[in-house]
């Protein structure tokens, strides 16, 4: 057990400084406000209350991965293997969304 | 360091990568369930938004922001075992399982108001008390406790996790040298916040 504490990184690694946690944290904070006044005024952004929130979620999950994750200053191997997951989600909708979207339109029975 | 590794380096980028591969299961996990919210929501509008309307909004709003900052004292957290300040870190990591405690005590009063009413999960779900207006109002329901009870019951294996890691800390195992075990527990406990910046607008803002 005692090996693994002694070795050490071959180089240095990235430490993100603190004030720029802060600032992400808060631009986190400002984008939640940003949400709900948007959620607030929906009746006038119709039809795409749903696409600006959902537009706003994602800023804010890249600011999360990016950078409380740490993944902007990460090996690509690392954001290539994260994002493969989002990929093949993309996949599982597109076709389920062909498949459903094609059965109604052919016959009103699901 | 493992015989089986080339140095050091070699042995964090492994364990880093083996991390963000579990990561990425996590996210086809919960992404699978919101594909079918997505689709059942679109074949079941009004439905939906039946259900939603028994949602508090302000309750997922207070959620979100709880959940955001403790990402922050989760990140920084790591932050103060990479600069060696281990009273700091064993600070910040403590505020973050606290935040996961509000966390799960506004969840706990979000459950217990639907349990009043009779929304239960599954075949519980009490119409002749609700009488709702579609009698498929279970479906709904049932996405809602399956999404928010699993992403739930992450939060609480990640309040487990950093408690766990706080514990190692507090006897002086981790420095700016070796600190995976914190990182990998700190992109889990992202992972959660993750889910949940998609799983507030879904469930309480757009209905």
């Amino acid at each position: 057990m005692t090996e693994q504490h002694t070795s050490t990184h071959m180089e240095e690694p990235h430490i993100t400084p603190l004030r720029t946690y802060f600032k992400i944290g808060m631009a986190l904070f400002l984008l939640t406000f940003l949400t709900i006044g948007a959620h607030a005024l929906r009746q006038y952004l119709q039809p795409f209350s749903a696409l600006i929130a959902f537009s706003i979620a994602g800023v804010k999950a890249y600011l999360v991965m990016a950078w409380f994750m740490h993944l902007k200053y990460d090996k690509p191997t690392n954001r290539l293997i994260f994002a493969s997951g989002f990929v093949f989600l993309a996949v599982l909708l597109g076709f389920c969304a062909l498949d459903i979207v094609s059965r109604i339109a052919q016959s009103s029975i699901l | 360091m493992a015989s089986h590794y080339r140095d050091a380096t070699h042995q964090y980028d492994s364990n880093k990568e083996g991390i963000w591969l579990f990561m990425t299961t996590e996210i086809l996990m919960f992404g699978g369930l919101f594909v079918g919210y997505i689709i059942f929501h679109a074949l079941y509008p009004e439905m939906f938004a039946e259900g939603a309307k028994f949602l508090d909004w302000r309750l997922g709003f207070i959620n979100t922001l709880v959940l955001i900052f403790s990402s922050l004292t989760m990140a920084l957290g790591i932050y103060y075992c990479q600069v060696n300040q281990r009273n700091k870190a064993t600070w910040a990591l403590a505020i973050t399982i606290l935040c996961g405690a509000v966390f799960m005590v506004i969840k706990y009063f979000e459950y217990t108001h639907k349990f009043h009413l009779g929304i239960f999960p599954g075949q519980k779900l009490n119409l002749e008390m609700l009488k709702p207006v579609h009698e498929n109002l279970g479906l709904y329901f049932g996405f809602y406790y399956c999404m928010s009870g699993l992403h739930g019951i992450h939060v609480l294996i990640g309040m487990g996790l950093i408690t766990w890691v706080m514990i190692k800390n507090i006897k002086g195992e981790f420095n700016s040298k070796y600190f995976t075990p914190v990182e990998g527990v700190g992109i889990f406990w992202h992972i959660i916040d993750l889910i949940w910046i998609f799983l507030f607008p879904l469930l309480y803002l757009v209905g």
